[in-house]
């Protein structure tokens, strides 16, 4: 079989065309740039909040010029994709191929555009970011990738080879080789080539965005929790455990994060089970933080708190502990009929390390947000109405510090999937043949000079995800601001 | 002022024991202790054999007075065999007994020894650090400029057609860790096989095979533009667009106020109304940002630096850290630290300094 092109039959129509727009398109931002400094419009427009800007003349023209041709440019690339989807590998190449093999998301996609862009009226804030473009674009980027890794991870569904096999005769091919003695009914290419060791880089992409895509979010969450359930007290009482508590913080924070991986995640210090510990004491936040949450709303009516938070704590309670305890390490506590599941303590140590680095960072954004929310009249009513502190703080503070907590969130899951990228780079934590983007960065620069083909995809993965949430904060932030 | 910083230092002084003492511990683990008789004496050794290399050298002792003995507050260990040979901590084997010290730890000056690169800790550290600092200092004079002039051309008209390039550009690269652009950047710019350099090569516009070098081992003797490059570029590059995104925040709140309006109103030109009224206020909240970028720095500079191969600060952490270099390790985290407090210290000093509305009593 011969090998596969980039773009295949659909290329020699479609390239040059793709090539002749970019190029315009980038004079033309060139232009629009270089006109915003050196003229304005030749006529005055009144903008609704009043101010003054001008429009038309040359810059308008370029400005106009330049968004057509990006609207062009997006065309041609959607034709790319919709080709491949339909005709697969024979008709548009690599390209074809995995936009065929991604399928299901671009369905998955599309329905949830479709939906959420017709009921964005009744969905509060999650719809009002479909009425801005930047936030659009960077739900777009991070659906897609949960998506992917979703599908890939759960359901087998994207991958086209397993991700551990070596098929001898692969090792270090180009992008689009057949898949050497290939049989029947295996996937014929190696869509994105084979690494080093001969696993198709394709597959191993996806089944990566699968341990970022749980890693990262379960992570932020529980620096959340962790970070809020100290914050608030300590925004919201002020005085000694506040700078206690403070101190602790900033202490972490003054702390290199690479060296605190180092000193967390060296086979030696797992071996003394500072990590299982550190888990009990970081995972019991989320229990604490519910507990908190229900007892202080429902405290007043006891017949229903009670076997509200006897179900609620118990099942959490069976979560938490099959989660720190396994058995064979430090902390195992629970028998193992009882363990709901493994986590394999490789991530675990990975887990609780992101988690200790971030919970400082949030803990000082709720304490600032809860020094300055506790100071409002709703507070105050809330006082005088006689309600307990821990009722204010969570149910009056923090429903309305959640605006910059939900931007926060967003790019935080941002900085934590950079954070797991940087402790696969230097080979701490997961295995050497995890999928994961950094892990698969830091095998393959050993080879940076000779091939690069298994070392862009999940760099450029890792990128377009992590610009995926910066863009999503952003136009989160824009839209919650509006009202 | 006086009594601010001063009562600032305390906190420093307190933070960096507390720090310090969180390292210790943790690289004095039994298993840590146990790997690192293993490697310095011989790997097959018995646990009594580990057992008594760890107690003749002190390592058993409780960890408190260990670190008693790294700061030079408890006196260092002393150890006599059967043969009457003494051997201790602060002296060499053959002092007499009347010369040797019974104090040695950072206050008297003594960083220890470093057990895997055979040398005192502290020329180690010197060299080490020297070489960072022509690498961040670099990084310094490519980022601040570039990202202050993005910042305050994306600030000055906002929602123009240059803020959004501008603003697209310094999120994308917030989004691009060290590991990502540095990957990229070597594929397209060092690479012979790849990228821009083959075709520059072909035309013959460059002289070697490549445009730049992928490896800065040799610029810490001699640094070109061919080998230091990449390394400084790909550490701007991640810090750049948060201080952009800081001065244009801070630049379209200027442009809003109502001196700049009077201004508009006067009938000053908008190079002026930039140039003079806008930016010097503009800036006061970027050098904030800028001096607390600076701890996140070090970050991208271990990174780099393992990734082209320079031996600096970030290469001796990564070696200190992975071999369990305990002096070394204790050393490297004490310079971090003291640079992180320090910058804290500068940018809250400076921010008072900066901005006249602020007056700490």
């Amino acid at each position: 079989m011969e090998p596969l092109t980039w773009t295949g039959g659909l290329g020699t129509v479609l390239d040059p065309i793709l090539y002749a727009v970019m190029g315009v398109f980038i004079i033309a931002v060139l232009a629009q740039i270089v006109l915003s400094i050196i003229s304005s419009g030749d006529r005055v427009v009144t903008n609704p909040d009043g101010t003054l800007s001008s429009a038309g003349g040359l810059y308008g023209m370029s400005s106009m010029a330049t968004r057509w041709i990006g609207i062009a440019l997006v065309g041609i690339l959607l034709v790319y994709l919709v080709v491949g989807a339909l005709g697969g590998t024979s008709t548009a190449g690599i390209v074809g191929g995995m936009s065929r093999q991604l399928l299901p998301v671009w369905i998955a996609l599309i329905l949830t555009y479709v939906l959420s862009i017709k009921f964005k009226r009744k969905l509060g804030l999650y719809g009002k970011l479909f009425d801005s473009t930047v936030g659009m674009i960077g739900f777009g980027l991070v659906m897609f990738w949960i998506f992917a890794g979703v599908m890939a991870g759960v359901f087998d569904l994207i991958i086209t080879h397993d991700t551990l096999s070596q098929v001898s005769g692969m090792k270090n091919k180009l992008p689009g080789t057949p898949l050497f003695g290939a049989e029947e009914g295996e996937y014929d290419w190696y869509l994105l080539g084979g690494d080093n060791l001969a696993r198709d880089v394709f597959s191993r992409l996806f089944k990566g965005a699968w341990v970022v895509v749980q890693i990262a979010p379960l992570a932020t969450l529980f620096a959340f929790m962790v970070g809020i359930t100290l914050g608030l007290p300590a925004g919201y009482y002020g005085g000694r455990l506040d700078t206690i508590l403070s101190f602790l913080a900033n202490l972490i924070l003054a702390f290199p994060v690479i060296l605190l991986f180092y000193l967390l995640v060296t086979p030696e210090i797992v071996a003394t089970g500072i990590p299982n510990y550190m888990a009990t004491v970081l995972f019991v936040f989320p229990l604490v933080f519910l507990g908190v949450l229900l007892n202080s709303r429902y405290y007043t009516q006891p017949s229903f708190r009670t076997p509200l938070l006897i179900v609620v704590l118990g099942i959490m309670g069976w979560i938490y502990l099959s989660l720190i305890s396994s058995p064979g390490s430090k902390v195992s506590i629970l028998p193992e009929f009882l363990d709901l599941f493994e986590i394999p303590a490789g991530i675990l140590v990975v887990f609780v390390s992101v988690v200790f680095v971030n919970a400082p960072t949030v803990f000082r954004i709720v304490r600032g947000l809860a020094l300055d929310i506790k100071t409002r009249d709703y507070v105050a009513a809330a006082q005088t109405r006689g309600e307990g502190p821990w009722y204010i703080m969570l149910w009056e503070i923090l429903p309305n510090a959640r605006g910059p907590l939900i931007v926060d969130f967003c790019l935080r899951i941002g900085y934590t999937t950079i954070l797991l990228g940087t402790l696969g780079f230097f080979g701490l934590g997961l295995e050497s043949e995890s999928p994961d983007w950094g892990t698969t960065i830091n095998t393959g620069r050993q080879l940076i000079r000779a091939y690069i083909h298994p070392l862009l995809p999940p760099a450029l993965s890792l990128m377009t995800l992590v610009l995926g949430l910066n863009l999503l904060a952003d136009g989160l932030r824009e839209e919650s601001l509006k009202d | 002022m006086g009594l601010f910083i001063l009562r600032r230092l305390g906190v420093m002084l307190l933070t960096a024991i507390c720090l310090t003492f969180l390292v210790f511990f943790l690289t004095n683990l039994y298993p840590n202790l146990e790997k690192l008789a293993k490697t310095q004496g011989n790997f097959r050794m018995s646990d009594e054999a580990v057992a008594s290399w760890l107690g003749d050298r002190g390592y058993v002792d409780n960890t408190f007075v260990k670190y008693g003995r790294w700061l030079g507050v408890a006196p260092g260990w002393v150890n006599e065999d059967e043969d009457g040979a003494v051997t201790g901590q602060c002296f060499a084997p053959d002092t007499p007994e009347d010369e040797r010290r019974t104090f040695c730890g950072i206050i008297q000056g003594d960083w220890g020894y470093s057990l895997v690169f055979k040398d005192e800790v502290s020329n180690i550290v010197a060299i080490r650090l020297a070489a960072t600092g022509k690498l961040m200092g670099f990084v310094l004079l490519v980022m601040v400029p570039l990202s202050l002039i993005v910042g305050v051309l994306a600030g000055m008209r906002e929602g123009s057609g240059l803020d959004r390039s501008l603003s697209t550009f310094s999120i994308a690269t917030t989004a691009t860790p060290e590991y990502v652009s540095g990957v990229v950047f070597i594929a397209l710019l060092a690479s012979s096989k790849f990228g821009l350099s083959p075709l520059l090569a072909d035309w013959g516009w460059i002289e070697g095979k490549t445009l730049f070098s992928g490896s800065a081992t040799k610029a810490i003797e001699d640094a070109t533009f061919a080998n230091f490059t990449l390394p400084v570029l790909t550490i701007a590059l991640y810090g750049m667009g948060y201080i952009a995104r800081m001065t244009r925040a801070s630049m379209t709140e200027v442009m809003t106020a109502q001196y700049i309006r009077t201004a508009r109103l006067k009938g000053v030109s908008f190079g002026n109304i930039v140039m003079k009224h806008a930016l010097r206020n503009a800036l006061i909240a970027p050098f904030t940002v800028i001096m607390l970028q600076i701890p996140w720095l070090l970050n991208g500079v271990v990174i780099v630096e393992t990734l082209f191969n320079y031996k600096g600060f970030g290469w001796l952490l990564v070696q200190a850290a992975s071999n369990n270099d305990i002096e070394l390790l204790l050393a490297v985290s004490v310079v971090s630290v003291v640079v992180v407090l320090i910058t804290q210290l500068i940018s809250d000093i400076g921010y008072v300094f900066l901005n006249p509305r602020i007056r700490i009593s």
